[in-house]
């Protein structure tokens, strides 16, 4: 299927695409401050789902534990269900590292390892022992960076590093070096907080692309990104999920009067 | 008038120019304390200042310089013929005249119209007053003894009445400057100002008092001693040098020492790296904050416990420890019932010292750890990397140059224990490289050098300041690279 | 959200098999391992506390009993002053034969024959030395005593001693011990007797140097290194608060003060060793100051101590907020007046936090107090800090160059006094870090 036709028929099926994260009654406690309240949300496979709300919201907590980054935070709980494809993620079975090599995450704000390029992105793919040889590498190395639009400006320069690149650049290595992994989904965290407007463009571009082979869920705290990047919009208000739709019904004709308020801008 | 009362007075014309100042101000302002430019109670410390730290000056000053002149008079009142005999008898004499000044105080006058007569024996007299004199005493010291005695009287007396004039006038020159609009605040805060400066430069003048000490007492050292010898020779063996056989050479060599110096250094430094850093990796990474609270100012507790203490624990439990293990192992293995580790050994002195280092290590670099950022732990994480694989492959080699710093830091610590060493290591100094011998350090030696009465003349005292400064050139240079290091680590993170 | 009634009919699935082999199992391994060297290397650290505690106290809590002999001393006059001379010659009080008394209560004690001459000595023996001094001072302080028949509580010998506290192993042949049979027999019959007890050891925070370990004591030690602290507070902590005031608040930056900052932190670092050298070349050699006095200690101490107050009291002066000065300097307070009036005393708790760690540092540390002569053998408790003292490291290290085992069980007891005090230093420290810990 050409890639035209995979948007088109996502476009028009998007209510039958299959879910590929479903949370159900998810519950988060920092010690005995609850953060959020029993949200029910799915991620749809090959879809950009985007999280809104004001800041304080959840949607960030709620990012998180979708590939269990909270497990890092001291006396952070989390009940309720999430699975990934059909595995409870927070079961005992499962593994967290094999779950993060399954569900990728770029932060907010741009940060590669002090390292070269070339490191940063193969560091993935090394520790899970994804390439046999240096040539495969080197070709998930070109693969990854390509995918992240930024292989033409730095095939030069693979071996300096990755922390003298300009922000915007830094925020798709980070990319790159998620999607070296080949993860089924990608968390971004307001990825483009930190970045101008130039490179906001260029990593939205970006997202667009890489929807055609991974799942995407982005939090961000622009409407506007939001209804650029997304097909699926949640919104969450003071640890609530208030809504969640197609983005175009969403902006238009949001279900729930606190979605309407903050579209327009009256509180946020 | 003694210094101590002349202290108080000056205290106490402090005070009342304090209170002076402060109610002449208030008049000034005719009552409205908002006319006036600074509080009463800066005009009252201005006057203070003024009526104190000129006068305290002045006696610090006089202090100082008159023993200086009266000396130099006194001396240059001795007869010819004392004069003539060199600087050390001059000096000698110059000390005996001292004394019988120093007798003469005791004295009534009509005990000395008896000894200046020669009605009565000088020195029996001043030994009836607890002062013993070394020698029977010349005629001419009588006549030079009442003079340092006059001169000296008559200069407290000068200094008492400088002083207190001082104090006084400064007093009433600052008193009329004083006014509405007069800026006291300012001109105290200036004084304030200048003594903190004065405070932060007793820092920089530690290291110049170390360095020109250290310079000087050594450099009297390689007069003797040629210095190609001290730092290239193979032999130290300071005893047979005396002073004067003229076969000095080649028993002053500094390379034993630092052999030995480096080498426990380097067991302490095996034993402890592996432990502190692990430690911390833990304590950072892995541990709980219930086990941290805990662990963390328990391992602490090992840095604050005195060196001396450690020193004790090789001396009476670990060196005998391993003496008796080692016998026991040779007569399990061979039969042959003999301790192959000395009580004292390089490994002794090396593991207790590494015991002290552990926390240096562990705290150090534990700082150094937490200082990563969480964005490139999250990163690594994010990314499905393991706890270990995030420390090994990002944490560690992000946080490797602070590290080595404080590696350096703890070296630049180990080369200059000394209590350890002192008590564990031994005090042979042998070029030898099994650990299971005892060494000697350089600490150890200057220790020895300088305990016991000591003789600034003689290379067996003096070569305790060349090995001093070598030691604190090698510290200083670990120490500054190491700053640097962790410092620019820390500016890469802030 | 009803649309989704059912919404696990419809979620995505991919078969397990299909999965990617990430190495799960061994990179675990490599976790267990890795965190399992991370607490070893801990619990490791924690065996040596425990054990160097272990082997101090363990050798050291016996130092504070002391079995001692009370024994009625008859101050015959004949023995003291057989002549009566002590109108005329104060020195006969000094110089009479005071251990004659002591053997003549031990004989009438123990109903021995005064002839058996070897017996005799043995009896005596096993009471120490410094009875001679003990019985002296009695008599000079109150000659009345003479004629008079006092019961009197004396020092066992450190050999008696070490045998009542059952650390002497007795099977061992009597010729290679140094407590003899007999005298185990006399010791046993007095303590029967009530003669011979233990008791708690005052001595040994008392007494001064002395080459019998019964009779040595940490008394002039603590003396010494009280005055020393005292002085280095004194010093320190004015000193070092006013260096950090000008160097955090004031001091433009600049080369020079940039050297300076170097310079201290530099300073804090350098081996203590050194201040040592420093003192002897400047204080003593140069400045003429006396010796083994504890002026001069408190001075080199102070020396080595600035750098750690600057450096605490700098982060101290740091850790207050800028908007605390912005609000004093806003209501036209100067500079001075916003550092005195505000900043200072909310960096106090830190800068007191560090001065007690430094002085805690101080009163542990040994080497530069061998250099300027403070293994001193002082008997004497100095009247001013201008007379020859010691201090409690250096006697520590001093008796821990002896070679009776008596006086191993008075240097750890001397360890435990010393760890005694930095406990509770340290322990301040602490409580005022929490008790005052502000969090801005």
């Amino acid at each position: 299927m050409s890639e035209a036709a995979v948007e088109k028929a996502l476009d028009q099926k998007m209510n039958t695409v299959p879910f590929k994260m479903v949370g159900r009654d998810v519950s988060v406690y920092y010690g005995e401050k609850r953060a959020l309240f029993d949200v029910n949300l799915d991620v749809r496979e090959n879809t950009v789902t985007a999280l809104i709300g004001p800041s304080g919201c959840g949607k960030s907590t709620f990012l998180r534990t979708l590939n269990r980054m909270n497990d890092t935070i001291e006396n952070c709980r989390v009940t309720g269900k999430i699975t990934l494809d059909e595995d409870d993620i927070y079961d005992l079975s499962i593994d967290v590292v094999e779950l993060r090599a399954r569900v990728g995450m770029v932060f907010q704000k741009p940060n590669p390892f002090p390292k070269s390029i070339y490191d940063n992105v193969s560091y993935g793919p090394r520790i899970h022992g994804l390439a046999r040889t240096k040539a495969e590498l080197d070709a998930v190395v070109e693969t990854s960076l390509q995918k992240a639009g930024l292989w033409n400006e730095v095939k030069d320069r693979l071996h300096e590093p990755g922390t003298g690149l300009s922000g915007g650049q830094q925020q798709r290595l980070c990319i790159a070096r998620a999607v070296a992994v080949s993860p089924e989904v990608i968390l971004m965290d307001e990825p483009c907080s930190a970045l101008d407007p130039i490179a906001t463009a260029k990593v939205e571009e970006l997202i667009h692309e890489l929807r055609a082979n991974f799942t995407i869920v982005i939090v961000t705290h622009s409407m506007q990104q939001a209804a650029r990047v997304s097909q699926r919009t949640a919104m969450f208000h003071l640890g609530n999920l208030v809504e969640e739709n197609d983005t175009d019904k969403m902006f238009t004709n949001p279900d729930d009067q606190r979605t309407q308020d903050y579209i327009m801008g009256r509180f946020g | 008038m003694s210094t101590s009362l002349l202290l108080l007075i000056i205290a106490l014309i402090g005070f009342i120019a304090f209170l002076a100042g402060r109610s002449r101000s208030f008049a000034r302002s005719g009552g409205k304390l908002s006319s006036l430019h600074s509080l009463p109670g800066y005009h009252g410390s201005y006057v203070a200042i003024w009526a104190t730290l000129p006068a305290l000056l002045l006696l610090a000053i006089w202090l100082i310089t008159s023993p200086v002149y009266i000396d130099y008079t006194v001396r240059s009142s001795l007869p010819e013929p004392v004069q003539s005999q060199g600087a050390a008898t001059l000096q000698l004499a110059l000390g005996q005249v001292k004394s019988v000044a120093a007798g003469f105080e005791r004295l009534n006058a009509s005990e000395i119209s008896a000894i200046e007569n020669g009605s009565a024996n000088m020195r029996e007299t001043l030994a009836s007053k607890g002062v013993a004199l070394a020698g029977e005493g010349e005629p001419y010291m009588v006549k030079a003894a009442q003079q340092f005695n006059a001169m000296r009287q008559y200069s407290r007396w000068l200094m008492s009445v400088a002083v207190l004039l001082v104090s006084v006038a400064g007093a009433f020159y600052a008193l009329r400057n004083i006014d509405v609009r007069f800026r006291a605040r300012n001109r105290v805060e200036r004084v304030m100002l200048g003594s903190l400066i004065l405070a932060s430069s007793i820092a920089i003048l530690t290291t110049v008092g170390i360095v020109a000490s250290m310079l000087s007492e050594a450099g009297r050292f390689f007069t003797m001693v040629s210095p190609m010898e001290f730092f290239f020779g193979t032999v130290w063996d300071p005893r047979f040098a005396a002073a004067g056989s003229g076969g000095a050479s080649g028993q002053f060599g500094l390379l034993p020492l630092l052999a030995g110096t480096l080498y426990i250094a380097f067991v302490a430094m095996l034993f402890a790296v592996p432990i502190g850093l692990f430690a911390a990796i833990y304590m950072a990474e892995y541990a709980s904050p219930r086990l941290r609270s805990i662990a963390k100012p328990l391992l602490e507790v090992l840095a604050g416990i005195p060196t001396i203490v450690y020193g004790f624990f090789a001396l009476v439990t670990v060196g005998p420890f391993l003496r008796d293990i080692s016998t026991q192992l040779n007569g399990v293995l061979t039969g042959n019932y003999q301790n192959f580790i000395q009580a004292q050994s390089v490994i002794t002195a090396g593991i207790v010292m590494g015991i002290m280092l552990i926390p240096f290590v562990s705290s150090l670099s534990d700082d150094i750890i937490t200082q990563v950022p969480r964005a490139l732990r999250d990163g690594s994480l994010g990314l499905g990397a393991t706890r270990s694989e995030t420390v090994k492959k990002v944490i560690l080699p992000a946080a490797l140059p602070g590290i080595v710093g404080a590696l350096l830091l703890t070296a630049s610590r180990a080369v200059g224990e000394t209590m350890i060493v002192v008590l564990a290591a031994g005090v042979a100094a042998r070029m030898q490289f099994n650990p299971l011998e005892p060494m000697t350090t350089v600490t150890v030696k200057i220790v020895n050098q300088l305990t016991g009465d000591l003789e600034f003349t003689s290379p067996q005292t003096l070569v305790a300041f060349a090995l001093g400064i070598t030691l604190f050139v090698i510290t200083l240079g670990l120490n500054i690279y190491a700053l640097y290091i962790v410092r620019k680590y820390r500016e890469q993170y802030e | 959200m009803t649309e989704f009634a059912s919404p696990t009919a419809r979620v995505s699935t991919r078969p397990a098999a299909s999965r990617r082999d990430i190495g799960i199992k061994r990179r675990y391994a490599a976790e267990r391992r890795f965190r399992a060297f991370g607490f070893g290397a801990i619990a490791i650290g924690l065996f040596f506390l425990a054990v160097l505690l272990w082997s101090v106290v363990s050798k050291g809590y016996t130092a504070f009993q002391q079995t001692t002999i009370t024994l009625p001393i008859e101050f015959s006059e004949k023995v003291i002053d057989p002549k009566n001379e002590r109108a005329t010659d104060p020195k006969q009080l000094f110089t009479a034969n005071y251990p004659l008394l002591v053997r003549e209560a031990l004989v009438k004690q123990l109903g021995l024959d005064p002839a058996k001459r070897p017996l005799v000595k043995q009896a005596t023996d096993m009471v120490s030395a410094s009875a001679r001094s003990q019985l002296r001072d009695i008599v000079v302080a109150d000659p009345t005593v003479i004629g008079k028949t006092i019961p009197v509580t004396l020092l066992a010998d450190a050999n008696i001693d070490s045998a009542f506290k059952g650390q002497i192993d007795l099977t061992v042949d009597e010729a290679r011990r140094k407590v003899k049979d007999e005298q185990v027999a006399w010791m046993n019959t007095l303590a029967e007797e009530g003669v011979l007890k233990k008791s708690f050891n005052t001595g040994i925070f008392t007494f001064g140097a002395s080459s019998r370990p019964e009779a040595a004591g940490v008394g002039v030690a603590l003396l010494g290194s009280l005055y020393m602290m005292l002085i280095v507070l004194v010093l320190s902590l004015p000193i070092g608060v006013a260096a950090s005031i000008y160097l955090e608040e004031f001091a433009p930056k600049n080369r020079l003060t940039d050297l300076i900052e170097v310079n201290i932190n530099n300073l804090a670092a350098v081996p203590s060793i050194v201040y040592g050298l420093l003192g002897l070349a400047v204080f003593i050699n140069f400045w003429g100051m006396p010796r083994s006095a504890a002026l001069v200690g408190a001075f080199v101490l102070t020396l080595m101590t600035l750098p750690t107050i600057i450096i605490a009291t700098r982060a101290a002066l740091k850790a207050v907020p800028p908007s605390i000065r912005s609000a004093a300097l806003g209501l036209g307070a100067s500079k001075m007046q916003t550092v005195f009036h505000h900043v200072l005393p909310l960096a106090m708790p830190g800068i007191l936090t560090g001065t007690i760690i430094g002085l805690a540092h101080a009163l542990g540390e040994t080497a530069p107090l061998l250099l300027i002569g403070m293994v001193a053998f002082v008997v004497d408790f100095p009247g001013s800090p201008l007379e020859p003292s010691t201090a409690l490291p250096v006697q520590i290290y001093m008796w821990a160059n002896e070679a009776e085992r008596a006086f191993v069980e008075r240097t750890s007891g001397a360890i435990i006094i010393l760890l005694i005090f930095l406990i509770f230093m340290n322990l301040g420290a602490i409580l005022l870090r929490r008790r005052f810990e502000r969090r801005w």
